[in-house]
C-alpha cells in the first residue's frame, strides 16, 4: 500500500468507528426512554378534538423522551465545551511555554515549524516546549489556524534536524487532517458515554418491575395473546441493553483507542509523504522507543495526542490482544515497519524512474 | 422542450462548476509560486552575510565561493527579467552551488564551532529546505491544476475557457543540483 491508499483507508476506518460511537450513544438514551419512560418511537399517537376545532396528537400519549434528549445534550455539552477550551487546557496541563528564537536548539525547531507549514501549506502553528526530560511531542488546536505544536526538552536535545523535522511532520499530520478534531471530539463522547452509563444503571431500580409487568403500553407485548412471551422477549432486551449499559464506558474506551491508533498510522504515513523521508522518521522513533521513562508532565489524558504514549514504552512494546485494544498508539514496531515499507517502496519507484 | 432547457441548464451549470474550479486552483498555483518567490529573496539576502563570515577560513575554497556568489548575480538577474526558463536553471545553479557550500564546511571543524556562523548555517540549512518544501507544494498544486484540466470532460472546455497547463518547477534535466556534491575526506 502506498501512503495515498493509506491515508483513504484510515479515513474509511476512521468514519466507520465514529458512526459506531453515535450509534452506541443513540441506543443507551433511547433505550433508557424505552424501558423507563415508555417511549416508543413506534406507536402512534392518540389523536383528540381539541377546542380549536381539530384533531390534535395528544401530548399524554406519549411521554417526553428525556432519556435520547438528555444524553443527547450531554454530549453535545462536553463535546462544546472541549472544543472552545481544549488546546488552552492542554497547554496548561503540560506547563508549556512558548519557545524563543534566541536559544539555538528552539530556533532549528522554530524554523523546522516553518518548514513544515510550508510543505503542508497550512497556516504556521505556534511551537511550544514542554519542560520534561522524556522524549515526547504532542499538537493541540481544533483549527488549523490556531493548531499548537508543542515538544519536550529532552525530544529537542537529543534528536538531530532530520529527526525533529520527521517528529514535526506527524504533529503537522495530525492537524492536516484534523486529528485533534477528532480526537477531543472522540474523548468527549468517551467521558459522556462513561456519565450517562452511570447515570442510568442507577435509575434502573424503581421501573424496573412495571415495564416487564405486561401493562399495555409497552411496545411488543400490547397484543393480548401472546402477553407471557413478548414479557420474556422484553426480559431478554432489557438484559442486554443492561449489559451493554454497564460494559459501555469500556467499549467506548476501545473505540476512542482504535480510532487513536488509526490515526496514528495515518500521521506517519502523511507525516512521511511531508518530508519524502520516511527513514528519518524510522530513526526518530527508535531514539523516542529507547527512552522508556515516561512523561511526566504530560497526563493520560492527552495521551491519544503524542507522537508515543506518555506512559513509557511499557503498553507499546506488548503486541498482544490487550495491547491491541487499549493502547493509545500502535505498536513501535509495527509502526517502524510500516515505515520502512515505504521507504523500500519509494527507493523502488524511483530506481525505476 | 422542456426537457431541452433543463439539459442545457444543466450543462451551463456543470461548465460554471468546473470553471470556478479550475480558477480556485489557478490562485492556488499563483500562491504557492509566490510562496517560493519569497524564499528565494530571503535566499539572496542571506547569501553576501555568510560568504562575508565564512571567507576567512575558507581561504582554500575561493573558488566555491566565487561560484555562489555569481549564481547568486544571475539567478537576481534572471529573476528580474522574468523568463521562467532562465529563473529555473539560474536558481538550479544557485541550489547546487551552495550545496557545495555547505558539504564543503563539514571539513572546517572550526566554522561549525564558530558562534556567529553557526547561526547563519542554520538559517542556510532552513531557507533551503524552506525552498525545497514550497517547490514540492507547489507541484502537488501544479499537478492538481493540470490534471483537472486535462480530464475528460473538462479537457473540452479548459482551453476554450482560456486556461493552459502550469510548469512545474523541476531542476533543468542537465543541471548540476542533480548531481551530489563530492566531499574529499581524504586527509
Amino acid at each position: 500500500m502506498n501512503i495515498y491508499e493509506q491515508q483513504a483507508r484510515n479515513r474509511r476506518m476512521t468514519w466507520g468507528i465514529m458512526f459506531v460511537f453515535v450509534v452506541f450513544f443513540l441506543v443507551i438514551g433511547m433505550g433508557f426512554d424505552f424501558f423507563y419512560l415508555r417511549f416508543s418511537p413506534l406507536k402512534a399517537p392518540a389523536y383528540k378534538w381539541n377546542s380549536l376545532g381539530y384533531y390534535e396528537a395528544s401530548v399524554a400519549s406519549q411521554p417526553v423522551p428525556y432519556g435520547t434528549i438528555f444524553a443527547l445534550l450531554i454530549g453535545l455539552g462536553m463535546v462544546a465545551n472541549s472544543m472552545v477550551n481544549g488546546a488552552k487546557m492542554v497547554l496548561r496541563s503540560t506547563q508549556a511555554r512558548l519557545a524563543v528564537p534566541t536559544d539555538e536548539k528552539e530556533r532549528q525547531f522554530i524554523n523546522v515549524v516553518a518548514e513544515m507549514s510550508t510543505a503542508s501549506g497550512l497556516q504556521r502553528p505556534q511551537a511550544y516546549i514542554v519542560p520534561d526530560a522524556d522524549l515526547n511531542a504532542f499538537a493541540a488546536g481544533i483549527n488549523p489556524g490556531n493548531a499548537v505544536i508543542a515538544v519536550t526538552e529532552g525530544l529537542l536535545s537529543s534528536l538531530n534536524r532530520e529527526e525533529l523535522q520527521a517528529v514535526v511532520a506527524h504533529e503537522m499530520s495530525h492537524i492536516k487532517n484534523y486529528d485533534m478534531r477528532l480526537m477531543t471530539v472522540s474523548a468527549a463522547l468517551m467521558g459522556a458515554i462513561a456519565l450517562l452509563s452511570d447515570l442510568a444503571g442507577r435509575t434502573m431500580r424503581p421501573r424496573y418491575g412495571s415495564s416487564l409487568s405486561g401493562s399495555s403500553s409497552v411496545p411488543g407485548s400490547s397484543s393480548g395473546g401472546r402477553k407471557s412471551g413478548g414479557g420474556v422477549l422484553m426480559l431478554v432486551v432489557f438484559v442486554l441493553w443492561l449489559l451493554l449499559v454497564v460494559l459501555a464506558p469500556l467499549i467506548s474506551r476501545m473505540l476512542a483507542m482504535a480510532i487513536s491508533r488509526e490515526r496514528e498510522y495515518l500521521a506517519d504515513a502523511s507525516g512521511a509523504e511531508l518530508t519524502r523521508n520516511p527513514l528519518a522518521l524510522v530513526s526518530a522513533l527508535e531514539k523516542i522507543r529507547a527512552a522508556v521513562t515516561p512523561t511526566y508532565s504530560i497526563n493520560n489524558g492527552v495521551a491519544h495526542m503524542c507522537i508515543t504514549d506518555p506512559r513509557g514504552s511499557l503498553i507499546e512494546e506488548k503486541m498482544g490482544l490487550a495491547a491491541d485494544l487499549f493502547a493509545t498508539h500502535p505498536p513501535m514496531q509495527k509502526r517502524i515497519l510500516a515505515l520502512k515499507v515505504m521507504a523500500y517502496q519509494n527507493a523502488r519507484v524511483e530506481g525505476r524512474g | 422542450m422542456i426537457i431541452l432547457t433543463i439539459v442545457l441548464l444543466a450543462v451551463v451549470m456543470w461548465v460554471v462548476l468546473i470553471f470556478n474550479g479550475l480558477i480556485k486552483l489557478r490562485n492556488q498555483v499563483a500562491n504557492a509560486f509566490k510562496q517560493i518567490d519569497v524564499q528565494l529573496k530571503r535566499r539572496y539576502d542571506l547569501i553576501p552575510n555568510l560568504v562575508n563570515s565564512v571567507k576567512g577560513e575558507m581561504k582554500f575554497e575561493q573558488s566555491t565561493l566565487e561560484k555562489v556568489i555569481q549564481a547568486r548575480a544571475a539567478a537576481m538577474n534572471a529573476g528580474a527579467a522574468g523568463n521562467m526558463n532562465e529563473i529555473l536553471a539560474k536558481e538550479g545553479m544557485l541550489t547546487q552551488a551552495l550545496g557545495k557550500l555547505i558539504a564543503l564546511t563539514e571539513n572546517y571543524p572550526n566554522l561549525k564551532a564558530n558562534e556567529s556562523v553557526k547561526p547563519l548555517m542554520e538559517e542556510l540549512t532552513h531557507t533551503e529546505n524552506q525552498i525545497g518544501f514550497a517547490r514540492q507544494f507547489y507541484n502537488d498544486i501544479v499537478t492538481k491544476f493540470n490534471t483537472e484540466q486535462q480530464v475528460f470532460p473538462n479537457n473540452m472546455f479548459a482551453a476554450m475557457m482560456g486556461f493552459s497547463s502550469a510548469v512545474l518547477f523541476e531542476l533543468p534535466q542537465d543541471s548540476a543540483d542533480r548531481e551530489v556534491p563530492k566531499v574529499d575526506l581524504a586527509v
